[in-house]
């Protein structure tokens, strides 16, 4: 047994070691910033991510950096685990001096990630998870949310279908967190919104374990006028090849989450359903001089069009940008203080704030339906939904977050 | 009538797929006693390479099902070189040790299916000819449906003539009853186990292949079809083809139906079935006594307490180990604890499996148990830290007591598999009750008591109760009770003859591992800040089982060894690029250089270097 504690110390003290390596050069004066997301356990929505936060870090350090400094990001895989995330997040803070934190895909992420960011005082910024629990019923004081939240992007396919008046919904989602979270907010929106509808049939198939071939019957068999579906991903598509085999969509509506969003449509290829209301990001297709430029640096450097993932790493640093030169200095109250209301006047997507009262940015996402162009899936007929019109009052969101 | 046909056309379609996933694994696991991990990877790459093939003959049927079949050789093909090279050189190794192996071969298999094919998920094309709808009593019912309901039972048939109509099969199927036997009638075993793995192989890819028409092709795949293979396998009875057909059929229909009553069912209705038939059945439907174990290895030796010398060794170890946050960083303190959690975790798994001879892969089950314990309590009783710490080891002793009741009627594989069923049961419950356990959002805001709080305050408190907990489950290893586990598991026959109640020594056993493994759970919940229900689920129990083999489950210091080495490995390595290539080779490596695992290439070495004699353990 005698070797096991030479072996675990020996492999500690080569450990300090690592951690010199991006330290040692150290020309000019930097900002360490962390950033952990799952990109062996997503790599299709991280690595977009990671070329959009690439991408601004480049340019903003090439146009001289923030503040003087230049902006150094240490990026880590989280391989999926909330707990090997939190070990990275210590290490960032503890040994990388990192100034704050950024990212995370997946909800529980994200929130253990939150919940570290408050136990440590020390700012995060969560970039993708959905969650609406991160900035509400689980908010704290030193997490802040980039990307449009659940409730935001049901809100604005609620609005859309509420104009169709369909009486008879059905709602498929995946069994988990967000799934659930979509359906509720849905749901409340349109009952708002059109107080006789009705909800004839809701289907929870497991995340990536759909029966899809059962689910489409079940559907089905409950006639509804209209389907608001959830599911994405590898879900998704086994649901659109089932759907159309079996005739489910013909004559029927369909609202769909997320699914306009490059990473979702474009797998779908030719089978992309045609003619579904769905969120999402049209990517090249958006002409506003402030995303050309971006979509055309972006194909420069990655030769790829920008995915959605792309677009919220970007507006990230964009943010931290914005935050660091707002508070003038890399110490976290500064920073914090600087987060309230901040402004990011000129994105690819727009201006957006993020809200003082709940910590919620008001980037919005794009609202279209979908449709085959050339044998290709696309978003037509989109525009831009701002997210500051899909979230309760300030008064009222602050209400639903701890107080503290 | 229409609409339950049809719904019944569908789950029957379900288990062709199943089915055709899972023969493969039942045929591997019959004749070499090898617990693939990496099924579900060769069903991943014959889903890939279908894709590619398939593609080359836009529209054609030929191209189609020439395609398939290519995928499902080529995949025969990888599982020969995987045979040859790393499972060969390591069948006499300790049961189930050729499972690390077939562990790493799923991490480098990830990493090279993503280099190859990319991260986007890929649709295939849908079957041509076969690319509509049916209607059957006024229901659309899919073409392919319909093929694959013909597909797996043609396939079934397949093995059948093989195995009672040609010379091969019919050695396959001694083997699988009898392996010394066929192989001192001078039957060339090499070769048969190699021809049944890869037969099992190419069953894997073809299984991928031919989903392509109803799936998108993902690198999700390895990883969400391997645990309901298993199931599969399992509830037929292990080696048994055409069980795995009857099992297929039964979730895939059970499933159909019950999705319609009970949506939620689906996410825990496999283990639920599995479960009910081991309690009934302990060896599956048509599994035979002992079709749950490995060839019988050698007794190992028995344990002897440390030399006065060693423990002087040990001794100061220890101490500089609690003197090491003086010396390092905060991290490597936040590190260590880590350390210290897994090693109590996987101490205590091998204190089942080592000591008691009771194979679990669902001991996750306690360890989150233990930390959701802790964590209810805090959230919802409001107990302070040290109250919370003992209330988390108490729940996890209920689960383990309640679950080991039902677990130590069985043994071997099938003993493994329920305690397997037990954790994604108690996983399903949490995830689902989002009112109560927070659902996948989690119980956040467990931090340690202000007291404790900084990372030196929290590395003693750790240390106290894993360092104690690895001494407490040495010292029982070497107490009268200890003794009794193993003489139970190298005979229970003996054992019980000898008045020993076996069955009650074997509960304690598994409740006490289960003790301790929420032991490891509290001090793990209270330093990360929060628990999710990831912590009760597969993978948890699968690094447990991977560092206690790794580390060598023959000695009392293998696992601690595995645990280290481990989260040591896997910290450092996860910070490259292809990280899951690297850590797979490591793996493999340490496999084929120390098969008797870390702890035996360690005494070796230091054998072969003449620092250690004879006798010294």
């Amino acid at each position: 047994m005698n070797e096991m504690r030479r072996k675990i110390l020996g492999a500690l003290a080569a450990l300090p070691m690592l951690g010199m390596i991006p330290g040692a050069v150290q020309a000019q004066e930097k900002i360490v910033i962390g950033e952990i997301n799952s990109y062996t356990a997503l790599p299709a929505f991280t690595e977009p991510y990671k070329k959009g936060w690439t991408l601004a870090m480049e340019e903003i350090n090439a146009a001289g950096g923030v503040n003087g400094a230049m902006l150094e990001i240490i990026s880590r895989d989280d391989t999926g685990d909330p707990a090997t995330a939190i070990r990275i997040a210590e290490e960032m803070v503890s040994r990388d001096e990192a100034v704050m934190l950024f990212g995370g895909f997946l909800s529980n992420i994200g929130l253990a990630l939150a919940d570290f960011a408050k136990q440590k005082e020390v700012f995060f910024l969560a970039s993708e998870p959905l969650s609406d629990a991160l900035v509400w019923s689980k908010g704290n004081r030193y997490t802040y949310r980039l990307r449009p939240s659940t409730h935001m992007q049901a809100a604005m396919l609620a609005e859309q279908a509420a104009k169709l008046d369909k009486k008879r919904w059905a709602t498929v989602a995946p069994n988990y967190a967000y799934g659930k979270d979509a359906v509720a907010a849905f749901k409340s929106e349109l009952n708002r919104l059109q107080p006789d509808v009705e909800w004839v049939s809701e289907q929870w198939p497991p995340l990536f374990k759909i029966d899809a071939g059962s689910t489409v019957r079940a559907i089905e068999s409950a006639k509804p006028d209209a389907i608001y579906n959830v599911t994405f991903g590898g879900d998704l598509a086994k649901f659109v090849r089932e759907g159309s085999l079996r005739f489910l969509f013909e004559d029927r509506i369909v609202a769909s989450l997320l699914s306009g969003e490059p990473e979702y449509l474009d797998p779908l290829g030719a089978e992309a359903p045609e003619g579904w209301i769905v969120t999402g990001y049209p990517s090249m297709d958006i002409d506003t001089p402030e995303h050309e430029a971006f979509g055309k640096a972006y194909m420069d450097r990655w030769g790829e069009a920008p995915k959605t993932g792309s677009i919220v790493g970007y507006n990230s640093v964009l943010s931290i940008k914005a935050a660091l030169e707002k508070a003038g200095s890399t110490d976290t109250e500064a920073l914090l203080a600087a987060m309230e209301g901040l402004e990011v006047p000129s994105s690819p997507t727009g201006p957006f704030f993020y809200r003082a009262a709940d910590h919620q940015s008001t980037m919005g996402a794009y609202v279209g339906t979908t449709a085959l162009v050339d044998g290709k899936p696309k978003m037509v007929d989109w525009f831009y939904a701002d997210g500051a019109n899909y979230l309760p009052s300030e008064e009222d969101a602050a209400k639903m977050r701890p107080a503290e | 009538m229409g609409f339950y046909v049809a719904q019944l056309l569908t789950g029957l379609a379900n288990a062709s797929s199943l089915f055709l996933i899972a023969c493969g694994l039942s045929i591997i696991f019959g004749v070499t006693r090898i617990v693939n991990f990496a099924h579900g990877s060769f069903y991943m790459v014959g889903a890939y390479l279908a894709y590619s093939i398939v593609a080359l003959f836009p529209g054609s049927i030929l191209g189609f099902w020439g395609g398939v079949i290519a995928a499902a050789l080529i995949v025969g093909l990888l599982g020969l070189i995987v045979e040859m090279t790393i499972l060969r050189r390591i069948y006499h190794a300790p049961e189930l040790f050729q499972l690390v192996a077939t562990f790493g071969v799923v991490l480098i298999i990830q990493d090279m299916t993503q280099a190859v094919w990319g991260a986007e998920d890929k649709l295939g094309p849908r079957a041509p000819g076969l690319d509509s709808a049916l209607r059957i009593m006024g229901e659309p019912i899919p073409e392919y449906d319909l093929a694959l309901i013909l597909i797996g039972p043609a396939v079934l048939a397949g093995i059948w003539l093989v195995f009672h109509r040609t010379r091969w099969g019919v050695l396959v199927r001694a083997a699988t009853q009898d392996r010394e036997m066929v192989g001192a009638l001078g039957v060339n075993q090499a070769w048969l186990f190699s021809a049944a793995f890869v037969l099992g192989a190419a069953l894997a890819g073809l299984g991928g292949a031919i989903q392509i028409p109803r799936e998108a092709v993902s690198l999700q795949m390895d990883l969400s079809v391997i645990g309901d293979a298993f199931v599969v396998v399992v509830i037929g009875g292990m080696g048994s083809v055409s069980g795995a057909f009857v099992a297929a059929v039964l979730i895939s229909v059970l499933n159909a139906f019950a999705v319609l009553v009970f949506p939620q069912i689906s996410i825990v209705l496999p283990f639920v079935v599995m479960a009910v038939v081991l309690i009934v059945r302990p060896y599956g439907l048509f599994g035979k006594e002992g079709s749950g174990h490995g060839a019988p290895t050698e007794p190992e030796q028995p344990l002897r307490l440390l030399s006065s010398r060693a423990t002087l060794v040990l001794m100061a170890l220890v101490f500089a180990l609690a003197a090491s946050p003086v010396m390092v960083s905060d991290f490597a303190s936040i590190l260590l604890v880590d350390v210290m959690v897994a090693t109590l975790f996987a101490v205590s798994l091998h204190f089942m499996m080592g000591l008691g001879g009771m194979v679990s892969f669902g001991h996750a089950a306690y360890f989150g148990v233990g930390a959701y314990g802790a964590a209810m309590a805090v959230s919802y009783l409001g107990l302070s830290m040290i109250p919370a710490m003992i209330v988390g080891p108490l729940a996890a002793a209920a689960a383990a007591l309640f679950f080991g009741w039902f677990c130590v009627r069985l043994s071997g594989v099938y003993l493994a598999m329920l305690t397997l069923a037990a954790a994604q049961i108690l996983w399903g419950v949490t995830f689902q009750s989002q009112e109560f356990t927070g659902g996948d959002d989690g119980i956040l805001g467990i931090w340690p008591a202000s007291w404790a709080s900084s990372d030196q305050a929290y590395f003693y408190v750790a240390f106290a109760l894993c360092i104690g907990g690895i001494w407490f489950l040495r010292r029982v290893a070497h107490s009268p009770f200890g003794y009794g586990l193993r003489g139970i598991r190298d005979s229970d026959v003996r054992a019980e003859a000898i008045g020993m109640d076996v069955k009650f020594h074997q509960w304690m056993g598994f409740a006490l591992a289960g003790t301790m493994a929420g032991v490891a759970g509290v001090v793990f919940v209270f330093s990360k800040g929060s628990v999710f229900p990831d912590v009760l689920g597969i993978a948890q129990s699968v690094d447990g089982l991977i560092m206690v083999l790794l580390g060598g489950i023959h000695a009392l210091a293998g696992p601690i060894l595995g645990a280290g080495v481990f989260v040591l490995i896997e910290d450092w390595v996860s910070r490259l690029d292809y990280w899951r290539f690297i850590f797979g080779m490591i793996i493999l490596g340490v496999v084929l250089l120390a098969p008797d695992g870390v702890a035996g290439g360690v005494d070796r070495l230091l054998r072969a270097l003449g620092l250690r004699r004879e006798g010294q353990a």
